[in-house]
């Protein structure tokens, strides 16, 4: 088991999160950085369904309760152990007693800790994910709480330390034309695609807000309700666009102007207050 | 060279196929009689890899766990809008409702007839789910007659309680969980409308007809 002592900003259990529920109005949810989450679960040897904790500009402690294996992936925060400086993107013992720590990352938003045998809290729904916009899943983490290690870990892990590069703070991502692209005024995709757009205080895990040129709609007539996808570039009423990430309405009543691409979300999902991002057409 | 399901307009009597990004396309049919009749058809025939089917007003998009293709496309577009003769009906679900609802007398009004008019009206109406969406367990029920639909309340409540009744437009619904809403409230159903136990978690899914039951 692992204890928290400190819980940052914003600590929640992830996994690959519940895919198939939308139509009952549950949306997907899951690791915001899915591919962070992947590596940190491969660093220990779990099943890709394993839980990891997705710690939201670092500031978590943690206390291991037995001799565990943990590895953090994602937001480079700098990882300490019993307060000395510990590798990241690589395998870690904590003893029992050992405090692992996560500082501030200095550029990306969420870090993933992984630890071998996944969080190991009840499954709602078959996902032990917290949905922020729902509220299902187990609540955000609070100092005090006993996290169970589960039993889902799966060959002994043969990486060592797994380099890859740090999330960007300018990143380009790649857009598809949205479903309702033509309910916008053809100005709207040209300022999405060639504007330097920065990320909004008030962006969570169900989206990202982002100021820049008001995106004017061609059609103003009401919009029935949607489907939404995650990556989906929708334009509210005051023209700033949001662009959702994993906890999105299943619905919106917006138009949807544009889609990043899939494998561009993990970057979406680093971005923090403050970055520049610019989108780049792809088909 | 991927696609991501670009189309042209077209002229057929077949569903639009919007592109939604590079894992779903967007079927846009023309009322909720289409949305019925393709999400039972991508049910019953679903497209390879097809992962998720979210029905709404009038649209049903179709998530994929791969890109999908110029084939998908052109499958959708042949799809029925019409109710297929083999879509069986669905289930009836029978909620039981007291009709003491803040707004009930305000509903009375605006479709200008007696409460206990107004109350026969909607327990004889065949509602079905359409659609869910604004909350977990959440159904938007069609169905009723034309003469019942009110507009929403110019003031949305911040917290309306959990199992209000309520309608809104075409469509009816009640609340699984206390959230703010603004609904025009007619009653009160302790039915069970979510429950991550149970399978399935929601009572109100799409294709489910529902009546509503007057209890004391």
């Amino acid at each position: 088991m692992l204890t928290v002592l400190a819980s940052g900003l914003l600590t929640t259990v992830q996994d690959r999160g519940r895919p198939g529920w939308a139509s009952i109005g549950v949306t997907r949810s899951g690791a915001a950085d899915r591919q962070a989450a992947a590596l940190a679960n491969r660093l220990v040897g779990n099943d890709a369904a394993a839980a990891v904790l997705e710690v939201t500009v670092g500031g978590l402690q943690v206390q291991a309760g037995r001799t565990l294996l943990v590895a953090v992936s994602g937001a480079p925060a700098p990882v300490t152990v019993d307060g000395r400086a510990a590798p990241f993107d690589a395998p870690l013992t904590l003893r029992p007693g050992q405090v692992l720590g996560l500082g501030n990352p200095a550029v990306g938003l969420r870090s993933y800790l992984a630890v071998r045998g996944g969080i190991g809290v009840p499954p709602v729904l078959g996902s032990r994910s917290t949905d922020t916009l729902s509220g299902l899943g187990p609540a955000p983490l609070r100092p005090g709480d006993v996290l169970p290690v589960g039993a889902l870990a799966a060959a002994e892990p043969v990486v060592d330390v797994a380099p890859v590069g740090a999330p960007s703070s300018r990143p380009v991502l790649r857009v598809l034309p949205g479903p309702r692209r033509d309910w916008m005024a053809p100005t709207a995709w040209t300022a999405l695609t060639t504007e330097d757009w920065t990320v909004s205080p008030d962006s969570d895990r169900v989206g990202l807000r982002l100021a820049g040129p008001r995106l004017d709609r061609a059609r103003t007539d009401e919009l029935p309700s949607e489907g939404l996808v995650p990556g989906a570039v929708q334009v509210p009423p005051d023209g700033a666009p949001v662009l959702f990430l994993v906890d999105h309405p299943v619905t919106g009543g917006y138009p949807v102007l544009a889609v990043v691409t899939t494998d561009d979300l993990p970057a979406a999902a680093q971005l923090r207050p403050g970055d520049r991002v610019r989108f780049r057409p792809t088909r | 060279m991927p696609d991501h399901g670009r189309v042209e307009p077209t002229a057929s009597p077949g569903p639009a196929v919007l592109p939604c990004g590079d894992r779903a396309l967007l079927v846009e049919v023309p009322d909720a009689r289409g949305v019925a009749a393709v999400r039972a058809a991508l049910e019953r025939s679903p497209l390879p890899g097809q992962c998720e089917l979210v029905p709404a007003a009038r649209t049903v998009l179709v998530v994929l766990d791969r890109p999908p293709s110029e084939l998908d496309v052109a499958v959708l577009r042949r799809l029925p809008i019409e109710s297929a003769p083999d879509d069986r009906p669905g289930p009836v679900v029978e909620l039981p409702v007291v009709f003491d609802g803040p707004d009930l007398a305000e509903v009375a009004r605006l479709t200008g007839r007696a409460v206990p008019d107004l109350v026969a009206a909607l327990t004889g109406a065949e509602l079905t789910v359409a659609f869910g969406g604004f909350a977990p367990g959440f159904g938007y029920l069609t169905g009723l007659p034309p003469e019942l639909h009110v507009p929403r309340r110019s003031t949305p409540r911040t917290r309306v309680p959990a199992g209000s009744v309520g309608l809104a437009g075409p469509f009816a619904g009640a609340y699984p969980r206390a959230s703010p809403g603004g609904w025009q409230l007619v009653g009160r159903t302790d039915a069970v409308l979510f429950d991550v136990d149970r399978d399935p978690p929601a009572l109100l899914v799409p294709g489910v007809r529902v009546r509503l039951r007057e209890v004391g």
